[in-house]
């Protein structure tokens, strides 16, 4: 038998970030160790339990020598980098992103901090004309049949929400091609493979395979592409439901971490309740049982409580 | 196992294993989230071995797959054993220093020659050879089970059957090789480190542990028999004969969950008084002259559950009961208070405390604040300053003798056949298998609408159908020596001629525990769940 050394030794590297000098452990992500500064940097496609996707282009930051901006998610530091964040090149990089996203993708159920940064960077999506009519049909758009737009409208997403089951629905007229679903239901977590990308250029989409509907593809409804998507493309019937109804209530929203009832695994729960009822399950990322991961048990099973009868 | 009844192993190991063998378990679909992290170990390279009748969804990621023949897990076991002795693959070091009983392992799988365990098993020699060499060089192993070794007329010595074979090659006790017990239910493992096992004090002490009885003694003021209670197959053997007359049932669904449920059925019937305490109108619930509606504790109320790292967590309230349902603590000090006792309405808190101050070992360490500030904690934690216990018996492999402490015992077992015997009238053997999106009895499950959801179906295989004259779809009588249901047939390619599966999660569907044997294990007291035999008749013919 030999001893195997499991893990890295850490080192520690200097970096100089914003003119600080900082000595960070070797491996760490140029994010990582702006997150540990505290320097707040925009992300869309990064989650803390997903590997780099590097697919939304908002987190890039300048490095010294570097031709191009680097994406900060994915980019490891090295002894003497140097980086900036705050420069005319990095805020205008990231505008641009995000103002080409909200004039493509409706942005308006994105989380508080997407809209902040989209106030911050003084982000205008309607200078691009107004957004062309929804297509029912994108999907089966196919390639190179597509016609370059005259200009006078805003190319879009716009489509309706595919409802085609009774636990979650995809709002495509949301997505912003992360990616971090197709992570979340292959190698980062789930490995079902139920979803990837289709199409290429603008028609580009995430879809199961033949854009069937979800009953008759591989997915198992384990919600995991719910719990990382940043847009609210994916979310629960429920959610969707209450929101059409106008009776979805964030602000007087209240988490609770629990375990589930099911299974001898112990995962944690976070309960999300709202006027007394349940509305979504999700887990926390850095818990090390579930690394925010669940299956269709723990995130739609919770029902039995709320089946109530009629008093 | 080897005085500490957890799992060995904290679930981030099997990442850095590299070999995992899933016994009796498809945790593909029965335990995801911890299949996430074999995943990931699989991702990293590491090797996984399935064992188990059915190919399951769990299977189809394996390097290698044993469909065993139900029941013969101990002639595998045996085998793989006695390969590894004779390939001269023994940790003798690890044997040597830390066990005790190998002449009597080594003498008790020496008939289980490789040609025997395929005539047993019905496994290929060469697969179990295969196997056997794999486990035994891989720098760290692990053999994880579940219900597909425990719920068999020999339940525990399945489950030695695999502890000797850890012992054998050291794989115990390290970091990344491990014993682990995949537990079914969000906390069996709670439930029997708090003593809601017949033998055991709160804390994994033995009952016949003199001086942890006088603790809990001196602290409840009340003497406590040194005589262990009765498990539930005793409870139920105790209301045939008549000597129980009164049973007061806490979260638990024995009319439906029983093996051999009419007959359970019967007996709950036959009871003088039956207090039935859920969180459901259940089948036990029908029968019951009380029905003390409770608070899902989960999510209504507060308390800890442990799960099968051992890690011990909270559970916190996040809505309010319905109606009058009440905590389970509160219910029960409202019937000790009516029986002249005044415990009040401790907190859970309080109550945890109570355990904490008495289970010294184990949890003594592991306040609310702890929990909540560590994401749980893994015992043993005898102190507030001690971080938990993620891997067990680390002890096993210390330099000092005195540090090792007591070695580990092989504990030498014999193949025993399923009692539900196959023969000429009962040829087909069932057994029953859990799926991804549904839980035990339903009765939690049965609460939301899964897409994936099918109408309960007797799975079988399609060339069983074609020699009984079957088509898919067709509804069948299903017997056994116990009785008899109907159910559709669904041909399912993950089972083999002989072969046929029932999930127990649909019972208002098909009731199956009617068919299952209630014959059980006298050393765990688990029913023969699944091993029955049983045939298939086609509905309007009178046999096959």
């Amino acid at each position: 038998m030999t001893t195997v050394l499991l893990g890295s030794i850490s080192r520690l590297v200097t970096v100089t970030v914003d003119g600080r000098e900082l000595r960070v452990p070797e491996g760490a992500t140029i994010l990582d160790v702006l997150r540990e500064q505290g320097v707040e940097t925009p992300t869309l496609c990064w989650a803390p339990n997903l590997t780099p996707i590097n697919a939304c282009r908002v987190c890039m930051v300048e490095v010294e020598g570097s031709r191009v901006l680097v994406p900060s998610c994915a980019r490891k530091v090295d002894d003497g980098m140097v980086v900036r964040t705050d420069t005319e090149k990095v805020r205008h990089s990231r505008r641009m992103v995000l103002e080409l996203l909200a004039s493509s993708v409706d942005m308006d159920q994105a989380s508080e901090d997407v809209q902040r940064w989209m106030v911050e960077y003084g982000v205008e999506p309607g200078r691009y004309g107004p957004p062309a009519p929804p297509e029912d049909d994108r999907a089966g758009h196919r390639v190179g049949h597509h016609h370059a737009p005259d200009g006078s409208t805003a190319a879009n997403v716009a489509q309706p929400v595919k409802v085609d089951n009774d636990l979650y629905v995809r709002d495509y007229a949301r997505c912003i091609l992360c990616y971090k679903c197709v992570k979340a239901c292959g190698t980062d977590a789930q490995f079902t493979f139920a979803i990837s990308a289709a199409g290429r250029g603008f028609d580009a989409h995430i879809a199961t395979e033949y854009d069937g509907e979800l009953p008759d593809s591989a997915c198992v409804y384990c919600g995991n592409c719910i719990g990382v998507c940043p847009t609210g493309a994916l979310k629960s019937v429920r959610e969707h439901e209450l929101r059409e109804a106008g009776d979805w209530r964030p602000e007087k929203e209240t988490v609770t971490t629990t375990i589930c009832s099911f299974c001898g695994v112990g995962c944690n729960l976070e309960l999300h309740v709202q006027q007394g009822s349940i509305v979504n399950v999700t887990s926390p990322s850095d818990h090390s049982v579930t690394h925010g991961h669940l299956c269709i048990k723990g995130r739609f099973g919770f029902q039995h409580v709320q089946n109530l009868p009629e008093a | 196992m080897f005085g500490a009844g957890g799992g060995t192993s904290a679930y981030v190991e099997a990442e850095d294993a590299d070999l995992l063998v899933l016994w009796g378990s498809n945790a593909r679909e029965t335990h995801p989230i911890f299949f996430h992290h074999v995943l990931q170990g699989l991702k990293k390279g590491a090797r996984m071995w399935s064992v188990d009748p059915r190919r399951t969804s769990t299977a189809q990621w394996a390097d290698g797959w044993l469909g065993l023949d139900v029941g013969t897990d101990v002639a595998l076991a045996n085998a793989i054993g006695r390969e590894i002795i004779h390939a001269g693959l023994v940790n003798e070091v690890f044997v040597e220093r830390s066990t005790t009983g190998f002449e009597d392992y080594r003498a008790t799988v020496e008939p289980y020659t490789l040609a025997r365990a395929q005539e047993i098993t019905g496994v290929d020699a060469g697969l179990i050879r295969d196997l056997a060499h794999a486990y035994a060089r891989a720098d760290r192993a692990q053999i994880c089970w579940t219900l597909g070794i425990t719920e068999h007329h020999n339940a525990a010595d399945n489950v030695f059957a695999l502890i000797n074979l850890a012992l054998l090659t050291g794989h115990v006790g390290r970091y990344g090789s491990g014993l682990v017990p995949l537990r079914g239910q969000n906390n069996v493992q709670g439930g029997g480190d708090m003593g809601a096992i017949p033998a055991k004090l709160p804390g994994g002490y033995d009952l016949g542990d003199e001086t942890a009885r006088a603790r809990y003694e001196r602290a409840w003021g009340v003497p406590i028999s040194p005589k262990p209670g009765m498990h539930l197959s005793e409870i139920f053997e105790a209301m045939d004969t008549g000597t129980l007359r009164a049973l007061y049932c806490i979260g638990e669904n024995p009319a439906e969950s029983e093996a051999n449920a009419a007959h359970a059925r019967h007996l709950l019937e036959g009871l003088d008084h039956l207090v039935v305490q859920d969180i459901f109108r259940t089948a036990t619930a029908e029968l019951a002259d009380v029905v003390l509606p409770a608070a899902a504790d989960w999510c209504e109320y507060e308390g800890t559950v442990t799960n099968s790292e051992r890690r011990v967590q909270r559970v916190r309230k996040a809505i309010d009961p319905p109606g009058s349902a009440r905590p389970d603590t509160h219910i029960i000090c409202g019937v000790a208070e009516r029986m002249g006792h005044a415990w009040g309405e401790p907190t859970a808190e309080q109550v945890w405390d109570e355990l904490r101050s008495l289970s010294q070992n184990w949890h003594a360490g592991m306040s609310y604040a702890r929990l909540d500030a560590l994401g749980g904690i893994q015992w043993p934690c005898p102190t507030e300053d001690h971080p938990g216990t993620p891997t067990l018996h680390t002890r096993l492999w210390a330099e000092e003798p005195e540090d090792r402490g007591r070695p580990a015992p092989f504990m030498p077992v014999e193949h025993a056949a399923p009692l539900d015997v196959l023969s000429e009238e009962f040829p087909i053997r069932l057994t029953t298998v859990r799926i991804l999106d549904a839980y035990n009895s339903g009765v939690q499950s049965g609460g939301y609408s899964s897409p994936m959801r099918r109408r309960e179906s007797l799975r079988m295989d399609a060339e069983d159908g074609a020699r009984l004259g079957i088509a898919d779809g067709e509804r069948v009588r299903v017997v056994s020596r116990r009785g008899a249901v109907e159910a559709p047939v669904a041909f399912d390619p993950s089972l083999r001629p002989g072969l046929a599966s029932f999930t127990p999660h649909f019972s208002e569907e098909v009731d199956i525990n009617v068919l299952t044997n209630d014959a059980w294990d006298p050393k765990s007291g688990t029913s023969e769940f699944k091993a029955t035999a049983i045939r298939i008749e086609r509905i309007g013919s009178e046999k096959i």
